[in-house]
């Protein structure tokens, strides 16, 4: 194979005119991380009210709350990203499509609603889990000292359902930053779009995939990290695996 | 079936349980329950496991829904489509099997959340009712630990606290020492006995029988869905009248 290793192309201009590659991959990555967290905020609200849905013992609201996570999860994450693109704005009322269109970031504000519906079946179906895995027994104690369907949720039953699906949530949270990936196809000039781009315009593919993919993993680990924060100060002092104490026992060791 | 008592002939009953019937689906697993509970009284419920003890004592206080018959508790209609349930739940005290403390918040947290969101007393004046039954419980000490980190029969009687921390008109029981090791089945009971004594109205589903026999006025024994013993302690305990009861009796005391 011969190639021409050069290191030194991310200090050389890029013909987009912004600057170095390496900030055109640094402008990347900051809408990787904008995508990635503003769908990650909707998908939590969004998938926290549809799996607790799931588990209200009125049938209706139940069958509304699966039939969401069924319709969002079995459709690929490309084909939901073009539909919202493409088909969505045509067939809504006139005057809503036109603004879909030409409201500013559009492609930005695509990826983000189409990741928060694909992510929030997941997440749904963690709080569904973490909802049930509370013996009926909480609710029945929180309803027996008095309180609606609403108040046992918000103060017993979701706290510690949130609490007890945070290691699974952290691999969502990763999950949503590699799919984000996804919005380069509805021409989101997010990381691996402009790393595209890079490697089309120098033809330097190893230098610009290597730096991406440190990128990637760079950000994941601080989302592990973040989260590996999250739970021990949620953490219930106490209550079963504390992982606090795990932790603290790893670090001093 | 008979209501003989010398209680509760003038006082409406606090609880009356009338032909209550229950199914499952299609499996019956009350039927034509009757029986109730005088202001100030002390009624334990017993039988086999599977009888529908604590189906019977979640009907009370409308957790479980039932088909037939008629509940009142405190004049009020349990079954009814317009009583409000969530504010009868909030005045009748309910302790379970096991514990169902929430496990998030702190001893003194259990103890006021429902206080403050339910019968919206202020923080303050319940904070300060909590301290006056963790007194009396004796685990004001353990206020602000979290429930994972008491002991079993500490847990209870946090949840004995807690319930009352609604002044609650009557408790339920559902075997609220039945998860415990036996050397903490003593500290529980002694607080229920002083709440006996203090004139709480109580219904209790329980196989202590040393309790029975110390603090119950009367006792119903369950089987298969029925009452088929209602009568008072003395009774109960020395010319039980069915057979399912005596041999009841004899597998428990003699075990
Ligand atoms: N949610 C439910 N769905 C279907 N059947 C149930 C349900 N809960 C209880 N049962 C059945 O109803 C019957 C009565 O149950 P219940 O829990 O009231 O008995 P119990 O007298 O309290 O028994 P134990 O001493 O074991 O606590 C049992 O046969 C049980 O299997
Ligand atoms: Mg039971």
């Amino acid at each position: 194979m011969n190639y021409n290793w050069n290191w030194g192309i991310f200090l050389e201009a890029s013909p987009d005119g912004t600057g170095s590659y390496l900030y055109t991959l640094f402008l990347g990555t900051r809408w990787t991380i904008a995508v990635s967290l503003t769908a990650w905020v909707a998908a939590l609200v969004m998938g926290g009210v549809v799996g607790t849905l799931t588990t209200l013992p009125r049938r209706g609201w139940a069958m509304l709350g699966d039939a969401y996570i069924e319709f969002f999860r079995n459709i690929p994450l490309l084909v939901q990203m073009f539909l919202w693109f493409f088909v969505v704005p045509e067939i809504v009322p006139e005057v809503i499509g036109t603004w879909m269109k030409q409201t500013p970031n559009s492609s930005f504000w695509t990826a983000v609603v189409a990741l928060a519906f694909f992510t929030s079946t997941r997440v749904a179906v963690q709080f569904r889990a973490g909802i049930l895995s509370q013996a009926r027994g909480q609710m029945m104690a929180a309803q027996a000292l008095g309180m609606n369907m609403t108040q046992s949720y918000c103060y017993v039953i979701l706290p510690m359902a949130f609490r007890i699906i945070l290691p699974p949530l952290t691999s969502e949270f990763m999950n949503i930053l590699k799919n984000s990936s996804v919005a380069m196809a509805v021409g989101l000039m997010e990381l691996t779009a402009q790393t595209r781009a890079m490697q089309e315009f120098s033809f330097q593919v190893f230098e610009a995939f290597t730096v991406s993919t440190i990128i990637y993993i760079v950000i994941n680990m601080v989302i592990v990290f973040g989260m590996r924060r999250l739970e021990r100060w949620l953490a219930v002092p106490g209550f079963s695996i504390d992982r606090a104490s795990e932790a603290d026992l790893r670090g001093g060791a | 079936m008979e209501k003989d008592e010398k209680t509760g002939e003038k006082a409406p009953p606090m609880i009356l349980l009338d032909k209550v019937g229950k199914f499952y689906g299609n499996f019956r697993v009350l039927s034509e329950c009757s029986t109730q509970v005088a202001k100030g009284e002390v009624v334990v419920v017993c039988g086999p496991s599977g009888s529908g003890k604590s189906t019977l004592i979640k009907c009370v206080n409308g957790l479980e829904p039932f088909q037939e018959g008629e509940i009142l508790v405190n004049g009020v209609s349990v079954g009814a489509a317009s009583t409000d349930l969530p504010k009868l739940r909030s005045h009748v005290g309910m302790v379970f099997q096991n514990f169902e403390l929430f496990p998030h918040m702190t001893i003194l947290e259990n103890l006021t959340i429902a206080q403050t969101k339910v019968i919206k007393r202020d923080k303050a004046e319940a904070e300060q009712r909590a301290a006056e039954l963790l007194h009396r419980v004796g685990l004001h000490i353990h206020a602000t630990r979290y429930p994972g980190q008491l002991s079993g029969g500490q847990q209870q009687r946090v949840a004995i606290a807690r319930a009352l921390a609604m002044d609650p008109i009557c408790m339920l029981f559902d075997e609220p020492t039945s998860a415990l090791d036996p050397e903490m089945i003593s500290e529980v009971l002694d607080v229920m006995t002083e709440l006996a004594q203090d004139g709480m109205t109580m219904m209790c589903v329980t196989h202590e029988m040393g309790f029975a026999k110390r603090v119950a006025h009367r006792v119903a024994f369950i089987d298969q869905g029925q009452i088929v013993e209602d009568v008072s302690k003395d009774e109960f305990f020395d010319h039980p009248r069915s057979e399912r009861a005596a041999q009841f009796l004899s597998r428990i005391l003699h075990h």
